[in-house]
């Protein structure tokens, strides 16, 4: 988790070092913010996954030496088969080309995503837990 | 939003690199060599690298001819060893090679040694940089030049001269821009519609013509001739016919010429 | 301590499916399992690089000869924009971050799917009717859109480009955009989560690693598209005037905010290509992969650089601040270079294997490292004033990104169709289309230099007689027919593979990394059970106990102490 957290400060701290830098040299704001939002992209996963590091004994995936038999619990649950995220996309596909060819196509659309979004959440009740 | 560069106007601080901010070593080391490879670039292959019909193209050529030859031990570099491996290293039998990881010497070598190459292109690139784009606080000659859709206009500000493209779409009459050899001329370049590129293939050198932004740079023609120049920015349907053609002429010629112009222009 | 590598580590497997498993389309469409959905990505993809591969062929047909009437000039206009449209954004991005990175990423890291396999699936169905949407332009009476790839405004505002055809692409666009953020928040999430025990992220394949890097990349990029698409629909259609001088608004910003994304979305499209390039130089040399972590760091550099360079593609407006983005895009040149390098170490004292991945993956380095070269001279403001808008410009990203989504794109393609498909190509025929891709790529793109050197500008849809570009065009005509011929033998391979099926095995090529310790093609969940995770090559060490990578390592360390010891004496 440690070098996950690291990564995304990484950027964070690149583009603040890059900022400062553009921003003296030029003057030109506009382009400055753009990298600020930038940085605090970096800095705010980061300070998040490094938040939780702190909490937390490394993971089996961080530790070299682990063995297998340590490893208990669900790494997740993965559903198989289910039609709601074609429904979903099919939905903001049509909402999509309202912006093309009017309203009409966007009533449609809403109809998909709404069944997609109330399908999806009845379905989503994990039935079985995969273990490893 | 008014101070920001986005903004792009001519009030945009022209913001050069001053050489003396570099370490003093890097100033010597790449102007001695800037100096003795574009002295000696004259006598160099141009490698189709057109030559630049103005000093400041001229400055552009021999750039470009340095990066070229530069490029060249840095390709071989890559093309070599690679050649060796595909015929030295070709499969005979099936044992496994040596597992080699890593070798920190050289990869250390082939971090350092790029960094040396860009550092210096980069002192060469801020050189010619700084002539390129400088512009003259006196120059001989102010031209007008606007970019429209097709077509460019040419005004002469001080004698009251315009050149305009007349018609659009296969039955255009290009203007021509003359220009005085020797002498320099500041360009003021904007666009009235779209973005446009102001393109002199000869002169090594191409500006936007943006809506809104007044750009300024300068040419210092070297020899007489008529030269093409074309839009290189896509800027809609007749992009391809939105040409003109630059004349440099002696100073002479010039006077002469646009005197003639103003004349017919007050008497039309 | 250590597990005994010999002993395989039996793994439970996952429940089967739940309730009866569909079949036929309603299968592939309800699939939420990331190998479906790669694939269908990969597919989806090569389709669409075939239809934006015969617009170029149109392209460069009307530039046969000079004053040429095979199309329109408004055609043509249409043409270019829907071809590089295409290719950027539905061709070479997809094809290898949906389609490759979906496929493999989970296996690599022993997942058994991706992190949000539903997300996944919508970003598929956004990615398919997004793309579709890029070709309806043609089907509406004032035509697709014609602006370029780049959209520059104001010629993309409803002023000089009304119509229905720009708004499709503004959409097609948005669309693509939004399945990449899904996607790659999709992968970040999934390598950060959901590896394998014992696999640190150190001892993740390059693939993998250039995959999460890119996947940071396109969150930090693709927002601004998105918000850049956003307020060019709002200039078109509600009045605003964000990109129009009249209005007050400031035409360079679209510039800024497209290039913003563009110059890191250059890079979104390399850097998994460079990925699939070290997975595959090191199984054909049977050799490591040389200075890992240099190249993960070069990796990160590059990305890292990749969005500070974004204006030098802008030098020639006169608005940007010229040495800050000179310098900033000659450096990146190090940690490319770094790579090449590294390649190049990878394959020094290899046995070499020239299957076709291989001549794919060495044909990519000699396509990658003249386009680099060249583009170190672009990064220099006063020769990029020169050959800024010319073919030169053309054929340097040609060769970067022809060279990447080809020649690096079919080296995997090739190198893990056994793994996709479970059956082997036609090795003959894979050279054939190697070497017809090769000579014709040359022909097409080495005279484009030239041709911007004299100064002939991109997009111009005719030539005159005297302007001295007839000969070159026609060449680079002639080598881009040699390039379509060789996908024709592609498409052959693939068709007889598949009517004629040779069956791979699980390992052909005696890979490295964990995609190869499954069946292939792989089941459900992926692994019924994984090899000890001692190093970055699992596979490998499973299969050669007596040149494990461990062993190296335990090595190495036993040395380190007895020094220690020594030293402490």
């Amino acid at each position: 988790m440690k070098l996950e957290s690291r990564i995304y400060v990484g950027v964070g701290v690149f583009f603040v070092l890059v900022v400062v830098i553009y921003f003296l040299w030029s003057g030109d704001s506009g382009n400055s913010i753009f990298l600020v939002a930038s940085a605090l992209l970096g800095i705010m996963p980061g300070l998040y996954l490094g938040w939780w590091s702190r909490r937390m004994s490394p993971r089996p995936e961080d530790r070299e030496d682990v063995s297998l038999e340590e490893i208990e619990g669900a790494v997740g649950y993965f559903p198989s088969y289910t039609i709601w995220p074609f429904v979903l996309g099919i939905g903001v596909f049509l909402t999509a080309l309202a912006f093309v060819f009017g309203a009409w196509t966007a009533v449609i659309g809403m109809g998909f995503v709404i069944s997609a979004a109330i399908g999806g959440t009845l379905s989503s009740k994990p039935k079985a837990m995969a273990h490893r | 939003m008014r101070a920001s560069g986005l903004l792009g106007s001519a009030s945009f601080p022209r913001r050069l690199v001053h050489l003396s901010r570099l370490p003093k070593v890097v100033r010597v080391v790449g102007t001695g060599l800037g100096a003795s490879l574009v002295l000696g670039a004259c006598n160099l292959p141009t490698f189709a690298i057109n030559k630049g019909a103005t000093t400041q193209g001229r400055d552009t050529f021999h750039l470009f001819q340095l990066f070229t030859i530069i490029s060249i031990p840095v390709l071989l570099s890559v093309f070599v060893p690679l050649g060796w491996a595909i015929f030295r290293y070709r499969k005979k039998d099936e044992s496994i090679p040596k597992q080699t990881h890593s070798h920190i010497p050289v990869e250390v070598t082939w971090t350092v040694i790029p960094i040396l190459i860009v550092a210096f292109l980069f002192v060469l690139t801020v050189q010619v940089e700084n002539k390129v784009t400088a512009v003259s606080s006196h120059p001989n000659l102010r031209v007008n030049v606007v970019g429209f859709q097709w077509g460019w206009k040419f005004n002469y500000p001080s004698f009251g001269v315009t050149k305009v493209t007349q018609g659009v779409g296969g039955s255009s009459v290009y203007p021509q821009l003359v220009l005085p050899e020797g002498e320099t001329t500041t360009i003021h370049l904007v666009s009235n519609d779209v973005v446009h590129g102001f393109y002199v293939p000869q002169f090594d050198f191409s500006r936007y013509a943006l809506p809104g932004v007044n750009n300024y740079f300068d040419f210092t023609p070297t020899q007489t001739g008529t030269f093409i120049g074309r839009c290189s920015q896509l800027c809609g349907l007749y992009h391809s016919e939105m040409l003109f053609t630059v004349k440099v002429v002696t100073p002479a010629q010039f006077n002469s010429w646009i005197s003639q112009q103003s004349h017919n222009t007050i008497g039309a | 301590m250590t597990i005994a590598p010999e002993r395989m580590e039996e793994l439970e497997s996952h429940p089967p499916n739940h309730g009866s498993e569909p079949s036929g389309i309603y299968k592939w469409v309800t699939s939420t399992d990331h190998k479906v959905i790669g694939k269908n990505y990969m597919y989806t993809a090569l389709v669409f690089f075939f239809i934006a591969g015969l617009m170029a062929e149109l392209i460069r047909t009307q530039l046969f000869a000079p004053n040429n009437h095979f199309v329109s000039p408004q055609t043509y206009n249409e043409l270019f924009t829907i071809h590089g449209s295409i290719m950027l954004y539905i061709f070479a991005g997809p094809f290898v971050f949906g389609g490759f990175a979906n496929f493999l990423v989970p296996l690599q890291i022993g997942a058994p799917d991706m992190a949000f396999p539903r997300l996944n699936a919508l970003s598929y169905w956004l990615f398919l009717t997004g793309s579709v949407t890029m070709l309806l332009g043609f089907l509406t009476a004032s035509g697709a859109a014609a602006f370029g790839w780049v959209a520059y405004a104001p010629l993309s505002d409803s002023t000089y480009s009304p119509g229905a055809g720009p708004d499709l692409w503004i959409v097609s666009v948005a669309l693509v955009g939004f399945s990449g953020i899904f996607t790659a928040v999709n992968l970040v999430t999934t390598i950060f989560y959901l590896r394998a025990p014992g696999l640190t992220m150190f001892r993740m394949p390059v693939f993998t690693w250039n995959m999460l890097v890119t996947g940071i990349l396109i969150l930090i990029s693709f927002p601004v598209l998105t918000a850049a698409l956003v307020m060019l629909y709002a200039d078109r259609h509600f009045g605003t005037h964000i990109f129009s001088v009249k209005g007050g608004g400031v035409p360079v910003l679209w510039q800024n905010l497209f290039w913003f994304f563009g110059h890191p979305e250059v890079y979104i499209l390399a850097l998994p290509y460079f990925g699939i390039i070290t997975e595959v130089l090191p199984v054909f040399s049977k050799k490591p992969v040389f200075g890992y972590k240099g190249l993960v760091f070069a990796t990160l550099a590059i990305a890292g650089l990749s969005t500070g360079v974004w204006a030098h593609h802008m030098f020639t407006t006169g608005t940007v601040l010229l040495p800050f983005f000179s310098a900033m895009s000659l450096l990146i040149a190090v940690p490319t270079g770094i790579k090449i390098f590294t390649w190049i170490g990878t394959i020094w004292r290899g046995n070499l294997d020239f299957k076709t991945p291989l001549i794919f993956a060495i044909g990519f380095i000699v396509a990658f490292t003249m386009g680099g070269i060249t583009g170190v001279m672009l990064a220099s403001p006063p020769i990029d004033f020169y050959t800024h808008d010319t073919y030169f410009v053309v054929a340097h990203f040609h060769q970067v990104l022809f060279g990447s989504a080809v020649f690096a794109g079919f080296a995997g393609f090739y190198y893990w169709y056994p793994k996709l498909t479970g059956r082997m190509y036609r090795e003959s025929l894979g050279k054939w289309h190697f070497w017809l891709t090769f000579i014709g790529f040359n022909i097409t793109f080495l005279p484009q230099y030239l041709l911007g050197l004299r100064g002939m500008p991109r997009r111009i849809a005719e030539y005159g007689p005297s302007d001295g570009f007839t000969f070159l065009n026609k060449v680079s005509t002639v080598g881009a027919y040699v390039t379509a011929i060789a996908f024709v033998v592609f498409l052959y391979n693939f068709w007889i593979s598949w009517r004629k099926p040779i069956p791979a095995g699980d390992n052909p090529w005696d890979g490295h990394t964990l995609e190869w310790a499954t069946s292939s093609p792989p089941p459900s969940h992926n692994f019924h059970k994984l090899p000890p995770i001692r190093s970055l090559r699992p596979t490998w060490d499973m299969n050669h106990p007596e040149h494990a990578d461990w062993k190296a390592h335990q090595e190495e360390l036993a040395r380190k102490k007895s020094k220690e010891r020594e030293a402490a004496l």
